[in-house]
């Protein structure tokens, strides 16, 4: 029996040293999430992505967080 | 072991250093092949260092500070990276082989042509010569911080500012100074900066590596894995990426981001002010030896914690094994990589003694020095004691 997909926002990077900021800044501002290997439904290609919980506000917690820091590659909406 | 080497190398690091770095190696994975948790720890430790190192000179893109193996991996890719057929590049007579390779084999290939900024007998980097050798093909100046032979400080800002005024690029090699004196990339005008991991910033060995401005691409050295866009068949062009391939020295980072934090929290002014102080005490000691010639004295610059002299009557390296030997006293004789400084100095055919002093050096050792090359010059003079020893 396999994990119960469930629906994550998922942030994609031009660069591992931009996820690990993701990673710092959101920690620091508290916006829930965790990195993930990048997802194949966003690509196939390797590197890290940014998973958080779909919840209202959290998306926008995490475009403030970044926001001048570093720009996201991609936002996809998909289950994990 | 009174360790004088440290322009070669600082042996004594900030505990936490190897602390860090024993870490890593039994829990850091590979930075950016994986996302378990022990290879995000070290991801986390290459970020980091990356991040400390833009805030220690000032440079607002953590992204482009590139990590290499050392400073002579990073200038290999800054010139080869920068450097096209045809263009005419201005370096100095202050040069480290690790400058001056590079740009000689791009010389000898046909790719560049090459102009020196000429050193003095007295040390002196002659900087009225240098607005007479741009050409309307020079694409770069590539200079030192600091001359890793007397220590001399060069004026950066003032060359950025000519580069800059005739359109060229300007590469600041900082192996010497990065860690010793302060260093902003803005304020000097640097469009790289280049620098080792391993000397004044206290790190492991097998760090270093240079930051480069937003609004210059250069072609990477070394292509190969990255971790990321791997189906793209070339080098990805976001940064750090594009310069860096193949694993990183993750164990060797988490210790330079350690020595890194040590350094911030500590202020490079406290750093700079503490070198000075030991250079001026032994420049002063060694002034009462009549027999020793100091080199870059009254060469009108300011100095890093560097000083190379030569004892009449002992050639460098028999001086420098004696000192080694007979008094435990770590120096470097030789030519110290650095020929075009040598032969402006004069000294191409016998070499100096090298003695350059660090963050853990301190007033005793430098006396201990003193009093060995006294006690040197004494028994050279006849053991009369003429010296006080």
């Amino acid at each position: 029996m396999g994990r119960e997909r469930v629906e994550r926002i998922v942030v994609s990077f031009a660069s591992t040293f931009d996820a690990m900021e993701a990673e710092r800044l959101c920690q620091e501002a508290q916006v829930p999430g965790r990195i993930i290997p990048l997802p194949v439904e966003i690509d196939s290609e390797c590197g890290l992505a940014w998973a958080m919980p779909p919840e209202d506000g959290v998306l926008a917690s995490f475009n403030a967080a970044v926001e001048g820091h570093l720009v996201p590659e991609g936002i996809h909406r998909i289950m994990l | 072991m009174i360790y004088l080497n440290n322009a070669a190398t600082t042996i004594q690091k900030p505990p936490a250093v190897a602390d860090a770095v024993v870490a890593a190696m039994s829990g850091a994975g590979s930075c950016s092949r994986g996302a378990s948790p022990d290879d995000l720890a070290a991801a986390r430790s290459v970020a980091g260092a990356r991040v400390k190192l833009a805030r220690l000179i000032g440079f607002r893109h953590p992204e482009r500070v590139i990590f290499a193996h050392n400073a002579t991996v990073a200038l290999n890719t800054a010139i080869f990276g920068l450097l096209r057929p045809g263009d005419h590049v201005i370096t100095t007579d202050f040069e480290h082989n690790s400058v001056l390779r590079p740009l000689h084999e791009l010389e000898r290939r046909g790719i560049i042509e090459l102009d020196y900024v000429p050193a003095d007998r007295a040390g002196r980097l002659c900087m009225e010569a240098l607005e007479g050798l741009f050409q309307p093909n020079t694409r770069a100046v590539v200079a030192t911080h600091a001359s890793n032979l007397t220590g001399a400080i060069t004026d950066a800002a003032t060359i950025a500012r000519a580069a800059h005024a005739h359109g060229a690029r300007f590469i600041l090699d900082a192996s010497q100074t990065l860690g010793a004196l302060p260093v902003d990339m803005a304020a000097l005008g640097a469009d790289i900066i280049c620098f080792t991991g391993h000397k004044a910033l206290m790190g492991p060995q097998g760090t270093g590596g240079l930051a480069v401005a937003p609004d210059l691409e250069l072609t990477p050295l070394v292509h190969g894995g990255t971790g990321v866009k791997s189906a793209d068949p070339f080098q990805p062009s976001s940064y750090p990426e594009h310069l860096e391939a193949g694993t990183m020295n993750a164990h060797g980072l988490a210790g330079l981001d350690a020595a890194l934090e040590f350094l911030l929290a500590l202020g490079i002014d406290r750093v700079e002010a503490h070198e000075r102080a030991l250079r001026e005490r032994f420049v002063e000691g060694v002034a009462a030896i009549p027999s020793i010639t100091v080199y870059g004295v009254d060469d009108g610059h300011d100095h890093t914690g560097v000083v190379a002299l030569n004892m009449a009557g002992i050639d460098s390296s028999s001086l420098a094994d004696r000192l080694a030997c007979e008094f435990d006293i770590a120096t470097r004789a030789g030519l110290h990589c650095a020929p075009r400084m040598h032969a402006a100095l004069g000294t191409l055919e016998t070499g100096a003694v090298r003695f350059s002093f660090g963050w853990y050096t301190d007033a005793a050792d430098v006396d201990v020095a003193i009093a060995a090359l006294t006690r040197i010059a004494d028994e050279l003079a006849g053991g009369s004691g003429a010296y006080g020893a």
